[in-house]
């Protein structure tokens, strides 16, 4: 850690004034005892009004800890260091009134698993004005407001729908509604978290659809997390590579897939298969992901990584620019994945 | 609905005539002569025996005994008590307030001590949780009578606080004072038990997803416990509450007995030990058919409570 | 209450978050507790420092002294001699009660489990008749009609225990069956009777143990109850539930010992057996995952 390659150099910022979230360096770490390593470290990212940006990784990642801080949600018993600013506002540090206005106008997230999200013995229309509810709109327009928003993300007799309970929808329509309630604050930000890893593949596409729709009428932000690469360039204009906690790569969707500079981006790539007939079949990266109960010194991925050399166990890489795109890894620049 | 109500009431019959049946064979399995056992530690005079034999129809066969009791007990006709020369359902009727109140009080600490103790040990982790989990734990090893004896000893022996065994108390006051260290000893075991319920029903539901999706989008943290994970904890503390307000009623019986409150337990244990089996009949009938009762009710809160239950008939028992 | 069929052990949540994280040490020590209460209840006669049944009139409700430990009870019998001996109809009534349940419970439980039909129906519904009568109620219904004594209210109680295993057994019993390696036996013709004794049971026995192991404190607690009411042991013999009716008169007098010695005894016992039977029942759950 002492040798001057690993200073640490300035972190990626957008340009002053124009970002609507910024997470700057930040670090979550479990009591110690309970954890060898931060769940998250040092973790830095923006999103733009009105821009997707794609937060991909393995489960155990950090990826869903990571964008539920947005909303001020951190696990139980852990300690955080470094801001997420919304607004130029760091949501860590609002007090308890200034955290509810934050999660019930500016920011709202959309959870993987629809029918855990909904409280089964709630009626949907219930689920959907709760949050309007809690900012204190009235109960008829937050009726009326649903009713629209139901409408918005296509569920047919959206009167009868508010009267119905979770169990009587599919999956898919119970997204839409999970979508519909996030989008009901209007809020600035939206945080979807594997909205369609619950799902099958072509209720996929018309959830994502809905989504990508919605938020581009609205000019909302989007973070959209996934551990798919594919889904993450179809939806994103950018995208954040995570392992172990840290942010390994980050580019536009189309640099990052031409050039990956991390062979965890690159090994992530070679693993999706492909329907091309002349596509090379998928490779599996080797090993299993970094667990929480174990600590790497040096780069997080060196042990499964095929052009890992002894520096890359013991010195730490930082994010730092190559070409288009950051990438944190001691041999990006020697060419190595071409 | 109607259907499955139905259902429910004809098995809930059906449970009540097997009972009476077994109650009423019950006489006629115990060995020797009904008759004589029936005036065991009486005077058997020739008209007390005759008296006895029309009574129970002895002359008549079996099952036309039996129908004829059954249809003496439908009209509230239990018969005479031996014991207390008096008859059964007037001797009911004198007992059955003061077990009402009992119960109706213990059930009020039950409900209210458990609940909320379960709720704060949930709510507020750390020594008070293991606090609760001791407490508890000891709680529901702890017979009634058990807990009868630590209060007597306690409140009325040492501190004075509440009268001891065998006082009575006039005026709704001075009966509720009376009955206070009696309820407790009822109530205690059964409220460590929907304690811990309520307890794991509410860790369960804090764990669940919606709730953070409830906080997620901005709702005050009292209304996340009251909307969400109260609510969802609901189902099985009504469930284990209902068991326990049934356990009252036979429980009841050892607890009047230990403080000597002259309710319908303690009548039950002094018409066992005297062999007066028409009242013996008579309140085992009365605790199957509360105990059935509050099963029925139970069941129908179910789909009250989570909308998921289908109401399926059938379902008996 | 349902007609769902149960295949893990009816579980009053008594004590199962107790345990110390780990489920050792406390485990430990209510193993140590109940080896110890077996012992006083076998070594009582050894053991006991005074006859347990010997009146002294000189000196009831004697306080404790080198002589009588616990202090003597209202007819001045040593209730450190009687606790000891106690222990012996404490013990043996559960025992016998948890015995002849799990019996009556595998029997009936796999003959309807593994019959199904009409067997199957009329043994369920007999279960849950069985189960919708309060056991306490039951074991007062045949004292009253067979009068009070060690035997009628273990019989009673075996029978209201019965519908704990039974049920469990069913449960586990239809779900082994559903199996392919159950089923290879009976397509190569094996009998039912030689399938259950030599496969079923012995891969259902751990989980039915678990059961019976929480069913013993319960038995304790009821059993004490009714002997409390005079419907147990019958005087002068020693025994638990029985020490703290005769104790109540003499709490009112300010003698406490002769009504909390026994009082704690059942407490413990009670504790202990549910620790024990709660501890096999998680061990289970986590072999099983």
């Amino acid at each position: 850690m002492t040798s001057a390659l690993s200073k640490t150099p300035p972190a990626p910022t957008p340009p002053p004034g124009t970002a609507l979230l910024e997470i700057d360096r930040l670090s979550v770490r479990l009591p110690a005892g309970r954890a060898a390593r931060p769940i998250l470290d040092e973790v830095s990212l923006h999103v733009a009004p009105g821009e997707t940006v794609g937060l991909v990784g393995e489960s155990g990642s950090g990826k869903s800890v990571a964008c539920r801080t947005v909303l001020g949600l951190l696990p139980e018993g852990s300690r955080a260091e470094g801001q997420v600013r919304v607004r130029g506002r760091d949501v860590l540090t609002l007090d308890r009134a200034a955290l509810r206005e934050h999660r019930s106008r500016r920011a709202a997230m959309v959870f993987q698993d629809p029918r855990a999200s909904i409280n089964p013995l709630h009626r949907i229309g219930e689920f959907l004005t709760e949050g309007l509810r809690a900012a204190g709109t009235p109960a008829d327009q937050a009726a009326a407001t649903a009713v629209r928003l139901l409408d918005a993300v296509g569920i047919r007799d959206p009167h009868g729908a508010l009267r119905r309970r979770p169990h009587e929808f599919s999956g898919g329509m119970l997204q839409r509604v999970v979508i519909a309630a996030a989008l009901a604050g209007e809020p600035e930000l939206l945080v979807a978290d594997e909205p369609t890893t619950a799902l099958d593949v072509t209720t996929q596409a018309e959830v994502i659809a809905v989504l990508t729709r919605l938020q581009a009428e609205r000019g909302t932000g989007l973070l959209f997390v996934t551990h798919d690469l594919e889904l993450a360039a179809a939806v994103s204009d950018r995208i954040y590579v995570m392992y172990a906690g840290r942010i390994v790569e980050t580019g536009t969707t189309d640099e990052l897939f031409a050039h990956p500079r991390h062979p965890y981006t690159a090994g992530l790539l070679a693993c999706t298969p492909r329907i091309d007939p002349d596509a090379p079949p998928p490779r599996p990266i080797p090993g299993r992901p970094l667990s929480l109960a174990e600590a790497a010194p040096g780069c997080g991925f060196a042990a499964r990584c095929a052009f890992a050399e002894d520096r890359c166990s013991v010195e730490r890489p930082d994010l730092r620019p190559y070409g288009d795109t950051l990438a944190a890894c001691l041999r990006a620049d020697e060419g190595i994945l071409s | 609905m109607t259907r499955y109500l139905l259902g429910r009431l004809l098995g809930l019959a059906a449970v009540l005539l097997v009972t009476s049946f077994l109650v009423f064979s019950a006489v006629h399995l115990a060995p020797g002569d009904p008759v004589s056992f029936l005036l065991k530690g009486h005077p058997a005079t020739p008209e007390a025996r005759a008296a006895i034999a029309a009574q129970y129809h002895l002359d008549d066969p079996f099952l036309v005994q039996y129908l004829k009791w059954l249809g003496g007990a439908l009209h509230g006709d239990f018969g005479r008590s031996i014991q207390f020369r008096q008859d059964v359902t007037a001797l009911l009727g004198s007992r059955l307030p003061g077990t009402a109140l009992l119960i109706g009080y213990a059930a009020v600490l039950v409900c209210v001590g458990g609940v909320l103790t379960g709720a704060l040990a949930a709510l507020r982790r750390g020594p008070l949780d293991r606090l609760v989990l001791i407490g508890t734990g000891v709680a529901t090893a702890t017979p009634p009578f058990v807990t009868a004896i630590g209060l007597v000893s306690l409140f009325a022996v040492q501190l004075g606080w509440f009268p001891g065994p065998g006082s009575t108390g006039t005026g709704l006051a001075g009966r509720l004072h009376q009955l206070t260290l009696p309820a407790f000893a009822l109530a205690l075991t059964l409220a460590g038990l929907l304690a811990r319920v309520t307890r794991s029903a509410m860790l369960d539901e804090l764990a669940r997803e919606h709730v953070e999706v409830a906080r997620s989008r901005g709702v005050p943290e009292r209304a996340v416990i009251r909307r969400h994970v109260l609510r969802g904890a609901l189902g099985p503390i009504v469930t284990v509450g209902g068991t326990t307000l049934a356990g009252l009623l036979v429980s009841t019986s050892i607890v009047e007995t230990a403080f000597n409150v002259t309710g319908v337990g303690q009548l039950l244990v002094q018409s066992v030990t005297a062999k007066d089996l028409p009242v013996v009949q008579a309140v085992t009938l009365l605790i199957v058919l509360g105990f059935v009762l509050v099963n029925l009710l139970v069941d129908l809160l179910a789909p009250l409570i989570d909308p998921r239950v289908a109401l399926a008939p059938g379902d008996t028992a | 209450m349902t007609a769902a069929a149960l295949t893990e052990p009816t579980r009053r949540p008594l004590l199962r978050r107790l345990r110390a994280p780990g489920g050792g040490p406390l485990f430990t020590a209510a193993v140590l507790l109940l080896g110890a209460l077996v012992l006083a209840a076998a070594l009582a006669p050894l053991i006991a420092p005074h006859d347990p049944e010997a009146l002294d009139l000189r000196a009831p409700l004697a306080g404790s002294s080198a002589d009588h430990l616990l202090g003597t009870d209202q007819s001045g019998r040593d209730v450190l001699s009687r606790l000891l001996y106690g222990a012996r109809t404490g013990l043996l009534g559960p025992l016998l009660v948890v015995g002849l349940s799990t019996v009556l419970g595998i029997l009936l439980g796999t003959v309807a489990g593994w019959r199904g039909g009409w067997v199957d129906t009329l043994l369920s519904r007999l279960l849950d008749l069985v189960f919708s009568v309060p056991g306490l109620l039951l074991a007062i219904m045949f004292v009253a009609v067979g009068g009070p004594g060690l035997t009628t209210p273990v019989i009673a109680m075996s029978l209201a225990y019965t519908p704990y295993v039974g049920r469990l057994v069913r449960g586990l019993a239809r779900q082994e069956k559903a199996r392919p390696y159950l089923e290879s036996y009976r397509v190569q013709g094996w009998s039912g009777w030689t399938i259950c004794l030599r496969h079923l049971l012995p891969n259902i026995a751990p989980t039915v143990l678990a059961q019976s192991a929480i069913n013993f404190g319960y038995a304790l607690m009821d059993l004490a109850g009714l002997s409390f009411l005079g419907f147990g042991a019958q005087p002068p013999a020693a025994d638990w539930g029985a020490m703290i009716n005769e104790g109540e008169s003499a709490l009112q007098r300010g003698a406490m010992l002769p009504a909390l010695a026994p009082s704690v005894c059942i407490v413990l016992a009670v504790v202990a057996f549910g620790i024990v039977g709660e501890g096999i029942a998680d061990r289970l759950a986590r072999r099983e995952r």
